[in-house]
């Protein structure tokens, strides 16, 4: 069985900063860091392989320095890692990312003559772009089910997948398929192991990143990069903080009444 | 020349700072209070193979026996928060499991180097007595000959690990030759009868560290434990000792940074006279020279590394690393309770601690007075 998992490297960052003139994420010294969601994912794939066998893979679509990132996840367990690197896959949207990671996903999965079992594992979204897309789009790509948000993740029968789903934390269902499949993993899935040093010794000495362009995963110029983005981003801004909140004390009664007057003075109500 | 690290000991470094930021550094000051070594830090600093750091694969190990510069990231990035840590490993590593790993038999790794590595037992190095040390050759406690047997008679003192250790290395005084004192290196199982563990050393610094006097009453040990052969304990010795200092020198080089850095953060906080402390020239002194000294510290403790990698005599360059990184942690960690004012004198602060251990530095693996 093949466990396919998807990584992103993202500025280390919780408040990003714009260069004002070009509208672009200012990335001058700021570390880059593997997507937090991604690490949930990385660590479900290591999970999954130790309890049902397989091998896992991670792919990671972005400049040769996202190589570490990919290094950090071999150090964590991963058996085999790709960087899919090429000027041509500049300035992807969500779309053209997710068709770009479906044909190394096809090209793999074609080599090996494994079509059939297999599951992919994304993050559920990135810090930077917040999209929550290039998931579903990739199980589109690939044509196989989705389940997204996913809590717990079991295996039975051989190729029968049973995940508890969880879009709101008050609203947790229980859905079953079978292989392939493609999940997206929220934070509470597990708690994503450190590298030991061993790991982290192996990953470099024992472990490679193979790196695949354009014509290596068979790729129409057309439907990648900026060239396949059906979005184009017009302006990256900071909300503009426009009011403040403000917290309410005193007695229940009091802050009703307190917030009344409130509401009433912005014209509310 | 190159001064850049490899992508390896970048991440090696990244990985272990993040490590020891979230699991030592919260428990660090309670370490330090009860005088023990967290056992849950204990668990999670071998399953990251901390205590097999410069051990091959084969026997256990992580894989850096071919990379001390590695090794003493290790060493600094756990030092540069907890100098307890720091010395436990650093000394269980550097000179108790390296050396059965150079200078032991194929037996003797798979029977201790094994359960070593993999931080199952614990490692120490017994030199120290009541009057040797330093002075490695004043060495009293007796190794006598019996059969194929050697009973071991006399005591250690400020033996690190020496109480929570399942796994010794004893010099021994094994007879005279012409009248001159033959030494001997015996690896000492701890489980093996007569063998007890004296005072725990109640002590200034490093308190969460275990340093304990350790008592041999015929203890009795197979030849077979004879590490590197009949008397040569001594050349063996100063060898298990020129690496040890690399150790210290990466422990002090790590709490020198933590200093360093801990400095740094207050005083782009605390404000007085109107402003930030570190806009004052006065403050900005201390920090340029701790930061010059750090940097020194760290190019000689490399240096030395890389030399021992390099398979050359690295016994002055680690001698001179563990001299300028000991001396710079202790101004370092002056420095910084100075600029903490009465607030670096408070257990709120870990400079309170980094001063308290940073003195060890200057003893450690043979004084530098």
């Amino acid at each position: 069985m093949k466990v396919f998992v998807c990584i992103k490297q993202v500025p280390g960052v919780s408040e990003v900063k714009i260069d004002p003139k070009t509208n672009t994420l200012v990335r001058e010294g700021i570390p880059s860091i593997i997507n937090p969601h991604d690490k949930h994912a990385i660590e479900l794939g290591i999970s999954i392989k130790e309890e049902y066998g397989g091998e896992v893979i991670a792919l990671s679509m972005g400049p040769p320095q996202a190589e570490k990132a990919l290094r950090e996840v071999l150090s964590m367990g991963v058996d085999k890692a790709y960087l899919l690197t090429d000027r041509a896959f500049a300035g992807a949207d969500t779309l053209a990312t997710s068709h770009t990671l479906a044909l190394a996903i096809k090209k793999l999965l074609k080599e090996t003559n494994v079509e059939q079992k297999y599951i992919v594992i994304c993050g559920t979204q990135a810090i930077d772009g917040d999209t929550a897309q290039v998931g579903p789009e990739l199980a589109e790509e690939l044509n196989i089910p989705q389940i997204t948000y996913v809590l717990k993740f079991r295996l039975e029968e051989d190729d029968k997948v049973i995940v508890e789903r969880a879009f709101r934390t008050e609203e947790v269902v229980e859905i079953e398929t079978r292989l392939p499949v493609l999940v997206s993993v929220v934070k509470e899935i597990n708690v994503p192991r450190m590298p030991g040093v061993q790991g982290i010794v192996n990953a470099y000495q024992n472990k490679e990143v193979i790196y695949l362009n354009a014509d290596d995963i068979g790729a129409d110029k057309s439907e990648i990069g900026l060239n396949g983005s059906m979005t184009e981003v017009w302006k990256i801004f900071i909300p503009e903080k426009k009011v403040d909140h403000v917290v309410l004390t005193g007695t229940i009664d009091e802050m009703v009444r307190e917030l009344c007057i409130n509401l009433h003075d912005d014209k509310v109500i | 020349m190159d001064f850049g690290l490899t992508e390896k000991q970048i991440m090696i470094r990244k990985i272990t700072r993040e490590f020891a930021e979230k699991h030592i550094a919260p428990v660090a000051e309670e370490s330090d209070r009860v005088s023990e070594l967290d056992p849950n830090v204990m668990e999670k600093m071998k399953e990251m193979n901390y205590f097999g750091t410069c051990i091959p694969e084969e026997y256990g190990g992580a894989g850096l026996h071919n990379d001390t510069i590695a090794f003493a990231i290790c060493t600094e990035e756990i030092g540069r928060v907890d100098a307890s840590w720091s010395i436990t490993t650093g000394v269980h590593c550097s000179v108790c499991t390296y050396p059965i790993y150079r200078f032991g038999n194929d037996e003797q790794k798979e029977k201790f180097l094994i359960p070593l590595a993999k931080g199952e037992k614990i490692g120490a190095f017994c030199l120290t007595e009541a009057n040797a040390g330093s002075d490695a050759g004043g060495v009293q406690l007796t190794a006598e000959k019996e059969g194929d047997e050697y009973i071991l008679n006399g005591s250690k003192i400020f033996a690190t690990n020496g109480g929570i250790a399942g796994t010794l290395l004893v010099v021994a005084k094994s007879g005279e030759i012409n009248s001159r004192k033959q030494l001997t290196i015996f690896i000492v199982d701890t489980d093996t009868p007569g063998y007890s563990v004296g005072v725990k050393e109640d002590k200034l610094g490093v308190r969460a560290s275990n340093t304990s006097e350790l008592v041999f009453q015929d203890v009795r040990v197979p030849e077979e434990n004879i590490l590197g052969g009949l008397s040569n304990g001594f050349r063996l010795g100063l060898q298990i000792l020129d690496f040890g200092r690399i150790t210290i020198a990466a422990q002090c080089l790590g709490l020198a940074q933590g200093c360093l850095e801990a400095s740094v953060k207050y005083s782009n906080e605390r404000e007085q006279f109107g402003t930030k402390i570190g806009k004052f020239q006065g403050i900005q002194w201390k920090i340029a020279d701790m930061t010059t000294d750090v940097e020194s510290a760290r190019l000689l403790t490399y240096k030395a590394a890389w030399m021992c990698d390099q398979k050359m005599d690295y016994g002055l360059s680690g001698s001179m690393a563990k001299l300028v990184a000991s001396e710079a942690a202790m101004k370092a960690a002056h420095q910084a309770v100075q600029i903490h004012g009465g607030y670096g004198l408070m257990k709120a602060y870990p400079v309170e601690r980094f001063f308290r251990d940073a003195k060890m530095g200057e003893y450690a693996v043979v004084s530098a007075a």
